[in-house]
C-alpha cells in the first residue's frame, strides 16, 4: 500500500514538473515571439535598461575586480612553485574570460534582478494590476516581459565586459603591488593566452544567462498564486532556480564550445 | 432554480435567440469548474443595451469570477460568452484584448499601477494609442473632474486614500467612454461616507452616459440605494426617486450555490418567495 501510494504521488510530482516545464518553454516563446510583434515599448526597454544595466555596475566592477585579484594571488603562489610566476596574466585573463566574469555577473544579477523581477510582477499579480492591463487592452508580456528580456540580455552582455576587463585589471593590481611581477609582463601574457573562440565562449554565455534570469524572474512572478507570502515564495525560487540554470547552461556552452573549438 | 417572472423586460433564458444583436453581454449555459469544485453552473442572462445589472450574493459565491468571465479574462469550461456579439469563450487573446478596449472594469481593490502617477493611470488606454500629450491631459482632467478628484493629477496611488483609488479607477475606467462597465463590489471595504461618494459616481454615470453596466454587490443598502436614486444634474447629486418606484433600466441578478437563483426587477425580487432570497433580503 505505502509502495502504490508513492508511485502516485511520484506520478504527480514528475506530471506536475513535466507541465511546469511546458508552461515556462511556452511563456518562454512568447517572449521571444514577441519581439518581432508590434507594439514595442522602446521606453520600457530603456528603462529596464538602466535598472538592470547600470543599476548593476557598481556589484559588478567590485566582484570582476576582487575575482581577478583573488585568482592573481591564488595562482602566484601555485606558480611559484614551478617557477612560472610570469604565467599568471595568462591564467587570470583565461578564467575570467571564459567563465569567472560570465558566471559570476550571471549570478550578482541574477540575485539583484531575478528577485526584483519576481516580486515586482508578483506584486501586481496578488493586486489584480496585471488583470487590470488586460482588461485595459494592454498584452502584459509584451509590456512587462518581453522589454525585460531585451533589457537583461544586452545589459548582462556589456556587464559581462566590464566585469572581464576589471577582473584583469585587478588580476594586474595584485600581480604588480603584491607579487611585484612585472606589469607589462602580466599585461603580455594575459593578451597572447586568448584566442577568438576564448572571447566568443565568454560573450556567448551572458547572451543565455540573461535569457534565463529575465525569463524564470518575470515567470515566477506572472504565475505567482497565494498573496503576499506567494510573492516571497516566488522571489525566493527566481534567485535559487536562475542561479542553477546558469551554472547548469555554462557547464553546457563550455562543453558545446570546446566542441566547436577544440583546444589546440 | 432560475426564479424568473416572464413579465420582466429582463427575463433571463438560455435560448440562445435571447442574445439579441445589440446585446452588449450575454451568457449561455456558462459552467466553470475550480478543482473539484463547480464555481458557476449553468448560468444565462441577458444585458440589454442602457440597462444595468446588479449581480448579488453571499462571499465566495462567484460574483468577481462571473465579471471577469464577462471579459474573457478567465474562460469558462462549457458555455458560451457573447461580448458585444462576438464569442469570447474561446477566441484568441489578441482578438480579446482589442474587444476588451470597448469596456470599462473597476476592480475591487481598485488595481492602480502604484508606479505611474494618478495623470499615467487614468490616461493608460490613451497613451497606448499614442495620443498626444495635450489632448490626453484635457481628457486625464476631464474623468478626473467627473470623480472630483481634479487636484490629485500627479500624486502617485499610495498617497491617495482607499476611497480616492476607487474614484480614480473609475476614471480610468470611463475615459475612453466604454460600451460596458464592469464593476466589483466598488464600495467594498470603504466607510459609509465615501460609500455613498462611490455610488452617487456610479449612479452619476448611469444617468449620464446609459452606458450598460454590471455591477456586483454584496451590499443590500448600496444595491438599493442604486434602485431608488437618480441622478439631478442641476443639483450635481444623487435624489430619491419617488417613494416605491424604481429605476427601470436597473435589475437584479442573485448568485447561490453556483446558480443564477435570481434574475429580474426589483419589484419581482421584493414579492419573491424563495426562502433563501427572503432570508437574504431581511
Amino acid at each position: 500500500m505505502p509502495s502504490v501510494l508513492l508511485t502516485e504521488n511520484f506520478d504527480k510530482v514528475v506530471r506536475r514538473w513535466l507541465m511546469t516545464v511546458q508552461d515556462y518553454a511556452l511563456f518562454c516563446w512568447q517572449t521571444i515571439a514577441n519581439v518581432f510583434r508590434t507594439p514595442h515599448y522602446w521606453s520600457d526597454i530603456f528603462t529596464q535598461s538602466d535598472l538592470i544595466g547600470v543599476g548593476s555596475v557598481p556589484i559588478v566592477v567590485l566582484t570582476g575586480f576582487f575575482t581577478g585579484g583573488v585568482l592573481a594571488l591564488q595562482s602566484a603562489a601555485s606558480l611559484a612553485q614551478f617557477g612560472a610566476q610570469a604565467y599568471t596574466g595568462r591564467f587570470v585573463s583565461l578564467s575570467m574570460i571564459r567563465e569567472l566574469a560570465p558566471v559570476l555577473t550571471g549570478l550578482m544579477v541574477s540575485g539583484r534582478n531575478a528577485s526584483g523581477m519576481a516580486s515586482e510582477l508578483g506584486s501586481m499579480v496578488v493586486t489584480e494590476q496585471i488583470d487590470a492591463m488586460r482588461a485595459l487592452g494592454t498584452d502584459p508580456m509584451k509590456k512587462l516581459v518581453t522589454p525585460r528580456m531585451i533589457s537583461t540580455v544586452v545589459a548582462l552582455f556589456l556587464l559581462t565586459v566590464i566585469a572581464d576587463t576589471l577582473g584583469t585589471a585587478g588580476g594586474a593590481s595584485v600581480a604588480v603591488f603584491i607579487s611585484h611581477l612585472d606589469g607589462a609582463q602580466y599585461f603580455s601574457s594575459a593578451y597572447q593566452a586568448l584566442v577568438y573562440s576564448d572571447i566568443i565562449q565568454g560573450l556567448t554565455k551572458p547572451l543565455v544567462f540573461g535569457f534565463i534570469i529575465a525569463t524564470i524572474g518575470c515567470y515566477k512572478g506572472m504565475r505567482t498564486t497565494g498573496g503576499t507570502q506567494g510573492v516571497g515564495r516566488s522571489t525566493t525560487q527566481a534567485v535559487v532556480i536562475s542561479s542553477v540554470l546558469i551554472i547548469f547552461s555554462d557547464f553546457l556552452i563550455s562543453r558545446v564550445m570546446l566542441w566547436l573549438f577544440p583546444p589546440l | 432554480m432560475t426564479e424568473t417572472a416572464s413579465p420582466s423586460p429582463f427575463a433571463s433564458t438560455a435560448d440562445p435567440l435571447a442574445c439579441v444583436p445589440d446585446s452588449p453581454l450575454c451568457f449561455q449555459d456558462v459552467s466553470l469548474r475550480f478543482g473539484a469544485r463547480t464555481l458557476l453552473d449553468s448560468i444565462s442572462f441577458t444585458l440589454r443595451p442602457g440597462e444595468t445589472r446588479i449581480l448579488l450574493g453571499l462571499a465566495g459565491m462567484g460574483k468577481s469570477v462571473l465579471l471577469k468571465l464577462a471579459n474573457g479574462l478567465i474562460r469558462p469550461d462549457s458555455g458560451e460568452i457573447f461580448l458585444f456579439g462576438q464569442s469570447i469563450a474561446t477566441m484568441p487573446e489578441p482578438a480579446l484584448l482589442n474587444l476588451r478596449r470597448r469596456t470599462g472594469m473597476i476592480f475591487q481593490e481598485s488595481a492602480l499601477f502604484d508606479s505611474l502617477t494618478v495623470r499615467d493611470n487614468v490616461a493608460w488606454q490613451l497613451i497606448e494609442r499614442g495620443i498626444s500629450n495635450e489632448v490626453i491631459d484635457r481628457r486625464v482632467h476631464r474623468a478626473l473632474s467627473f470623480v472630483d478628484l481634479d487636484d490629485t493629477f500627479s500624486l502617485y496611488p499610495p498617497s491617495l486614500s482607499g476611497g480616492m483609488r476607487r474614484r480614480v479607477s473609475i476614471a480610468r475606467a470611463i475615459i475612453d467612454k466604454p460600451d460596458l462597465i464592469l464593476y466589483d463590489s466598488p464600495t467594498g471595504g470603504l466607510d459609509p461616507v465615501t460609500s455613498h461618494t462611490i455610488n452617487e459616481l456610479v449612479i452619476k454615470e448611469r444617468d449620464a452616459y446609459k452606458t450598460p453596466a454590471i455591477l456586483v454587490t454584496h451590499r443590500l443598502q448600496d444595491a438599493f440605494t442604486m434602485v431608488t436614486h437618480r441622478f439631478d444634474h442641476d443639483a450635481n447629486a444623487m435624489v430619491p426617486l419617488p417613494r416605491g418606484s424604481f429605476d427601470p433600466l436597473t435589475s437584479f441578478m442573485v448568485l447561490h450555490e453556483s446558480h443564477l437563483l435570481f434574475d429580474g426587477s426589483t419589484d419581482e425580487l421584493l414579492s419573491s418567495k424563495d426562502p433563501f432570497l427572503k432570508d437574504f433580503l431581511a
